[in-house]
């Protein structure tokens, strides 16, 4: 043989490693929490339970806020509200992204080029900043909003990589050889170039819903998320900040639930990619 | 009537450069034509043209008729029509001519599919299984039904070109165009795979354009050769005629580079 692409690199037998597991996990366990908040939570999230300002005791693991609500309750609460955006976000950002992204692949090459363009310009702003933007277009500060705003904000982006992908993809002779056979571009499409493309989007998507966690933390901490009583982690750590000094477990507890989401995202992507692409699989 | 494949006067633009001038030629069933020259001479431009399928920004003018409809100005939705039933295209190379993504069987079984659709036939999947079975039989596959289940990246490059032979066959195309199709493979299985199309293009009484620029490979390969030499033909004829007693002077040269490696090896052996 006389090729050598990365397809032919030696096959790497990790199909499942321990990053992914813990990845999984922490993902998983923010998922299992958060849907146990829509049926039981341990306090009434908007209920003041106990002392203000509380430390973390046995009867609140996470302590209390400034008005004696539970904290541990309203971050179970935050994961919910945390996932929900990033699946909606990593939705819209998807639907939007990848269709633009094909577009510009197939397009021709004028059309191509202002797609190009468009899409360097807008990434160049920084997603939060247009998200803000988006937001501030709005008619108020709400939890749809924020998802509309994030997904927007962030398909560029997946619009961008979607279009280089397919235009790798594209480039193939295999391409050239289901033409000849007399496939259409739907059929090319759905055949070969999503197929192809979606182990490296679906990473993408992973951290991109990583992204959209941080993104809706800062968009509620700024006070335009989900507008309070939400517990949004964002909206949590900014309240905790005037009393940081005094009570430090409610700015740690969020940013603990934060970071190990966004982390347990991350490690997920990284996984993921092994799972998705057959050709590093062993055989 | 008669003819699979007639190209008349064509040129190919890139704006403005000439790249290929005036070319005419014409393939009929159960003819095997080869077409060689060096890198760049033109002849994969040339398939590319026949098929519609010319890369963005070049254009041809002349005449290209394929089954008797004209190619050259017609939509892309006419030509996909005729592409991959009056011809199909084997690639130089078989790795990026095969999907790295999707089981062998699967690829095969996507142009059964296709063709069948076309024809307005309804297949079943047991049919479609058993035709992708066969087929990978009729290209010397062995054991169809585990290669089947196999990525192209486990298979070996010989393996592969068999299977993209096989995909080229699912389509039962009138004429087929192989673009180097044995430049990739080790000499023994260019041979194989030489023979393999030998035979596949006499029981199937389909055409052949055969591209190369492997002069021993064209030989065993066609009946009738064409010469391509910076885009315009220097010579045509059957092979032995052309390659025994060669008129132009790139021919000749052609011919004697050939000649000479072919004794340089013997006299190392």
């Amino acid at each position: 043989m006389t090729d050598a692409t990365p397809a032919l690199a030696p096959a790497t037998s990790t199909r499942v490693t321990p990053a992914f597991l813990v990845g999984a996990t922490l993902v998983g366990l923010h998922v299992v929490v958060g849907l146990l908040t829509l049926i039981w939570t341990p306090y009434d999230p908007t209920a003041m339970t106990g002392g203000r300002l509380a430390p973390p005791s046995l009867a609140h693991w996470a302590g209390t806020d400034r008005l004696g609500r539970d904290l541990f309750t309203e971050i179970m609460v935050g994961a919910r509200i945390a996932l929900s955006v990033g699946i909606g976000a990593v939705a819209i950002a998807s639907a939007i992204g990848v269709t633009v992204g094909l577009l510009a692949a197939f397009a021709s090459r004028t059309v191509d080029d202002v797609l190009a363009a468009t899409l360097d310009i807008l990434i160049a702003f920084p997603t939060l900043l247009l998200a803000m933007l988006i937001v501030a277009a709005s008619d108020g500060a709400s939890l749809g909003t924020a998802i509309l705003a994030i997904g927007i904000a962030s398909s560029s982006i997946v619009a961008r990589l979607t279009r280089i992908l397919a235009r790798r993809v594209l480039a193939m002779d295999y391409i050239t050889a289901a033409r000849v056979s007399g496939t259409g571009w739907l059929g090319i499409v759905r055949i070969h170039v999503l197929p192809n493309i979606w182990p490296t989007l679906i990473v993408n998507f992973a951290l991109q819903f990583g992204l959209a966690v941080i993104a809706e933390a800062s968009l509620s901490y700024l006070g335009l998320g989900a507008p309070p009583p939400n517990a949004s982690w964002g909206r949590l750590l900014q309240e905790a900040q005037a009393t940081v000094y005094t009570a430090p477990f409610g700015a740690v507890a969020p940013g603990i639930a934060l970071v190990s989401l966004v982390i347990g995202l991350n490690l997920f992507a990284d996984g993921l990619r092994d799972v998705a692409d057959p050709t590093r699989r062993r055989r | 009537m008669g003819n699979l494949l007639t190209i008349e006067n064509m040129s190919i633009r890139h704006t403005g450069r000439l790249l290929v001038s005036g070319v005419s030629l014409s393939v009929t069933a159960g003819e095997r034509v080869g077409l060689i020259g060096e890198s760049g001479s033109g002849k994969s431009l040339t398939a590319l043209a026949a098929i519609g399928l010319l890369p963005e920004g070049m254009t041809a003018e002349g005449s290209v008729l394929l089954a008797d409809r004209q190619v050259i100005g017609a939509a892309d939705r006419d030509v996909v029509g005729l592409r991959g039933t009056a011809v199909a295209t084997i690639f130089q190379e078989p790795l990026t001519a095969l999907d790295p993504l999707m089981r062998i069987g699967d690829q095969i079984a996507e142009v059964l599919r296709r063709r069948a659709r076309r024809d307005g036939r309804s297949v079943s999947r047991a049919d479609v299984a058993t035709e992708v079975s066969a087929l990978m039989a009729r290209v010397a596959l062995p054991d169809p039904v585990r290669l089947a289940r196999a990525y192209p990246h486990e298979m070996s490059g010989g393996q592969r070109q068999r299977a993209a032979i096989a995909m080229a066959l699912a389509c039962r195309p009138s004429l087929l165009i192989a673009d180097e199709p044995t430049t990739a493979l080790d000499v023994t299985t260019q041979a194989e795979v030489l023979r393999l199309l030998e035979t596949l293009v006499r029981e199937e009484n389909m055409g052949l354009l055969f591209i190369s620029h492997d002069l021993p490979v064209v030989g065993t390969a066609v009946d009738r050769v064409l010469v391509l030499r910076a885009g315009e033909l220097v010579e045509e004829g059957p092979v032995a005629e052309v390659f025994g007693r060669p008129r132009h002077p790139y021919t000749v040269g052609l011919v004697e580079a050939a000649r000479a490696f072919d004794q340089a090896i013997g006299a190392a052996l």
